[in-house]
């Protein structure tokens, strides 16, 4: 089948889609965007996370064909005029990023809780990411980070 | 005591921001997962269902017949070698007359979508005839039991491997025993503790899957994009089973997501290979998570029996301890692992008679090998619970009574090894004892947002523990690393370029690379070219080594790089600085562009710490190991003591690092180890049943998540350590090491309970 729908604000179209591809399937393999990522493809780890129609999501758990006609932002998607997210800025300074595998969906999910709390209290920041799995910092780091880029927001 | 460096900024010492920070935070830094050829195709595997069986037949018509299917391949295609291993090639490429564990791989195919490839592998009809499998360690070792690896003509030990010490290796299914002696091992002592200790099978559970993309090249060679942390152990297993050269099997590291231990075994390199070759196309294989679950090796469970004796005033006089370690169907690093938790069995004290004896056992189980603290971990949980069961028998304070006997410069191993550097144990312990109490509210209760209590029946406990580990690798292994560093000028501007296979796996070692050259040299600007096989081995990215190691490398390949320069300079006992060559007295003598001008310096060398010798076969006397590290933790919980459930309000860990290369990523280490330890205190464990896996997916193997990680406190010590390179000492696994024990000490002082297995579960604080 073919799948429409805009990426990062640009049109984008694949073909050939087998209907059991998820979302996730498509952005990388197909439409050349491996920064969302597959750490476990069951919704658990939200390494996968991007924006469906503004909400954010595990795009593992996204069928291809549900991405008929909506706008998909990925973590590739978030710097603006060639310049870091506030978010993405902050993870690299407070040394939240180590092997990176879970970074692109921290990113989103920090991106998103942000646009809805601007000043999370930690508590708030604990309980918006608690559905991404994070193995090599022990999550203090990223506590850091999000404080930081809400500092500066 | 503390090292100084003269402060080059982004040099050692400074918190330099990563090289490939920016390419992880936007998406576009390439994993091993996203990698792409035109014309790819997608390899996929055939695992075994049983634990312990023999294949009388494999069929792969109905597979081949499949469109879309390029390949499918079994044991007689393997080209060369049809086993591979790190210390001892056991571990079949492909299972040929029988299957050793659940998941051991029977096929591989090629197809141009995963999917096809899944579905293929599903038509491979095997007939199997199941046998009972070998699943108790203990039971395995008895005269009589079944053999692992009964089948001659199949011996997995007729091939012994370079890498690895030569091992004095069991028989049947004992894969190695090592014994320790020292003093009286029949002492007598008027106080005693026994226990018996169990340790469930960890995961290292890193997020970025074994993946990678394999080449075919034109010279009949294949090129290996692969995650690993070690390309030229990959590559010479790789080469043999292929029958190729060496020098036609070219391994390139890819974006690695996590290893831990994980990526010292072969997962799908020589698969991939071989449908490459056999195909003429680029084949990607990548795992889903079921599949990683069998892919790579996981911690050694074990069970620990242990006896101290002490003098009624605390002192230590005995220590006996039988380990049981439970190796799985293959060796893996189970050698090496044995002799950790045997060498460093009592832990961080000084223990006049010491009778300790430890074995790696074959089962039918899922292979054990390397996880981060590596046979150190199984140890440190039973010796930190008998320190505190000493105390509770004594009535002492449990950190006085191990300040008492702590382990200290100049004090003797039980290996008879004199501790050479420092050894701050007792400090170590006080500094994390003498911390504020974490704050008496907490964020979240146990139960956390499932709200399961107000507070009724919730207890607050505090417990404390300390660790030992060696690090880099041990028992006389020829342990070194190679650096190829370049000094040149671009646009006017004298820049180095750092060259090695040394294997990032998130922990940072492409920062440090950059931070040594930048302190070497003088330089600002520096590019760390990414890691191959066109440059020497590193060694591994395990035993904490790699900064000493690899970061001992490029210090010396850029020392002499910095001589060439002062020989062109015409400047003895010169300092480069600042981008400029200084003379002895600091005064500035020419710019290093003008020095370097056209004419680049190349220098490539090999860096070894000091030599270690074996142990002895019947003692454990020995030299062993090159270094120790040392890391103590507080661990404050709240036990809901009528549900059982935990939470960890606060962690603070004291670590001495000699020096902190780069002091944000060493806090940054101490954290993510200490969560893992806290893992495997409360949550983390691979659940095997009759040799079968029972939960090999994220939904039903937990990892701590944010809610789970407590705020962390963590103060870090440098004492330089008088042999290595800046006097730093290895980080990456000490922190794993003791937040276990600290965190079930703390449950036992919140409940009473004995608790002597991990994962502590709720029906262990409440049955």
């Amino acid at each position: 089948m073919r799948v429409t729908c805009t990426v990062n604000g640009e049109p984008r179209e694949a073909d050939d889609v087998w209907p059991g591809e998820s979302l996730l399937y498509v952005l990388r393999e197909r439409l050349g965007l491996p920064g969302a990522k597959n750490a476990c493809e069951q919704g658990e780890c939200g390494s996968c996370t991007v924006y469906l129609d503004g909400t954010p999501v595990c795009a593992c758990l996204v069928a291809a064909g549900q991405a008929q006609d909506a706008a998909i932002v990925t973590v590739e998607g978030l710097p603006a005029a060639g310049a870091l997210d506030p978010v993405q800025q902050a993870f690299l300074e407070t040394g939240a990023v180590q092997c990176g595998f879970c970074t692109p969906g921290l990113i989103v999910a920090v991106h998103d809780l942000l646009a809805r709390v601007p000043h999370p209290a930690d508590p708030e920041i604990r309980e918006a990411l608690a559905g991404n799995l994070c193995r090599c910092t022990g999550y203090e780091k990223i506590i850091d980070a999000v404080r930081l880029a809400a500092s500066r927001a | 005591m503390t090292t100084t460096v003269s402060t080059t900024r982004g040099g050692v010492g400074d918190s330099a921001l990563r090289p490939d920070g920016t390419l992880k935070v936007t998406g576009e830094f390439a994993f091993s997962s996203d990698l792409y050829a035109d014309d790819m195709l997608w390899g996929a595997t055939l695992r075994s269902p049983h634990p312990r069986a023999l294949i009388r037949s494999v069929d792969i018509g109905a597979a081949l017949a499949l469109p879309g299917v390029y390949a499918v391949l079994t044991a007689d295609d393997v080209p060369g070698e049809r086993r591979y291993g790190l210390e001892v090639v056991d571990q079949p490429v492909l299972a040929g007359r029988s299957v050793r564990y659940q998941g051991e791989p029977v096929a591989i195919v090629a197809a141009d979508h995963p999917e096809t490839a899944r579905r293929a592998v599903a038509r491979i009809t095997v007939d199997y005839e199941v046998l009972a499998p070998v699943t108790d360690p203990e039971a395995a070792l008895a005269p009589g039991a079944p053999q692992v690896h009964e089948d001659a003509d199949d011996d997995p030990r007729a091939g012994h491997s370079e890498p690895g010490p030569d091992q004095p290796l069991g028989t049947g299914n004992l894969t190695r025993h090592v014994p320790v002696r020292r003093g009286d091992p029949a002492a007598t002592a008027p106080v005693v503790v026994a226990g018996r200790y169990e340790i469930g099978m960890q995961d290292q559970a890193f997020l970025g899957v074994e993946s990678g993309l394999a080449v075919p090249a034109e010279d009949g060679g294949v090129d290996l994009y692969i995650a690993t942390q070690w390309l030229h152990v990959d590559q010479k297993q790789v080469a043999a089973c292929l029958g190729l050269p060496a020098d036609k099997v070219r391994l390139t590291l890819a974006g690695v997501g996590g290893a831990f231990g994980a990526r010292e075994d072969l997962s799908m390199q020589v698969h991939a290979s071989m449908l490459a070759l056999r195909t003429g196309r680029p084949v990607k294989m990548v795992y889903s998570r079921e599949e990683s679950f069998f892919g790579h090796v996981h911690r050694h469970p074990a069970v620990l029996h242990y006896e101290h004796g002490a003098d009624t005033d605390g002192t230590l006089v005995y220590v006996r301890a039988r380990i049981v370690l439970d190796g799985g169907a293959y060796t893996s690093s189970t050698p090496a692992v044995v002799a950790n938790a045997a060498t460093l069995g009592v832990g961080p004290y000084t223990v006049p008679n010491v009778a300790i004896d430890a074995y790696g056992v074959y089962t039918n189980n899922p292979p054990c090998g390397a996880m981060r603290g590596f046979g150190a971990v199984q140890a440190c949980f039973a010796y930190e619970s008998q320190m505190d069961a000493l105390a509770a028998a004594l009535g002492m304070d449990p950190v006085e009574l191990r300040a008492r006997n702590a382990l200290t410069t100049g004090g003797l191993m039980p290996t008879g090894q004199l501790v050479e550097g420092p050894a701050p144990v007792a400090e170590l312990l006080r500094r994390v004892r003498d911390l504020p109490p974490a704050p008496a509210g907490a964020d979240f209760l146990p139960g956390g947002v499932a709200n399961t209590t107000r507070g009724e029946g919730v207890v607050r406990g505090v417990g404390y523990a300390i660790g030992i580990k060696n690090v880099c690798f041990s028992e006389g292994f020829d342990d070194y690393s190679t650096a190829r560093v370049r000094l040149e000028v671009i646009n006017g501007r004298a820049v180095a370029l750092v060259h090695t296979a040394a294997a990032e796996v998130g922990q940072g070692l492409v920062t440090v690379q950059q931070q040594i050259a930048r302190t070497e040299l003088g330089v600002d600007q520096v590019t760390v070219a990414t890691a191959d096989t066109r440059v020497g081995s590193a060694g591994s990215s395990s035993a904490s080594r790699q900064t000493y190691m690899t970061g001992g490398a490029v210090r010396a390949a850029c020392r002499l790089v910095a001589d060439r320069v002062y020989a062109r300079a015409g400047v003895p006992e010169g300092r480069l600085r600042d981008g400029a060559v200084l003379d002895a007295s600091g005064a500035v003598v020419a710019s290093l562009a003008d020095v370097v001008g056209d004419d680049p310096i190349e220098q490539t060398t090999e860096y070894r710490h000091r030599p270690t010798s074996p142990l002895d076969p019947e003692t454990g006397q020995g030299d062993a190991h090159v270094q120790y590290a040392f890391a103590a933790h507080r661990a404050t919980v709240d036990v809901d003591v009528e549900l059982g459930l935990v939470k960890v309000v606060e962690i603070a860990t004291a670590q001495d690092v000699g020096k902190a290369v780069n002091p944000q990523a060493v806090v940054g280490q101490i954290q993510g180890g200490t969560a893992q330890g806290i893992g495997l205190a409360l949550m983390e464990e691979i659940q095997v049943v009759d040799g079968l896996v029972r939960n090999p997916s994220f939904t039903d193997y937990l990892i701590p998540t944010i809610l789970d990680m407590p705020p962390t406190r963590v103060d870090v010590l440098e004492l330089a350590d008088p042999h290595s390179p800046y006097g730093l000492r290895g980080v990456g696994e000490p922190p794993t090491i003791s937040s276990t024990p600290a965190v079930v000490a703390a449950i036992r002082a919140a409940t009473g309970r004995p608790l002597p297995r991990v994962p502590v579960r709720p029906e262990h604080i409440v049955g």
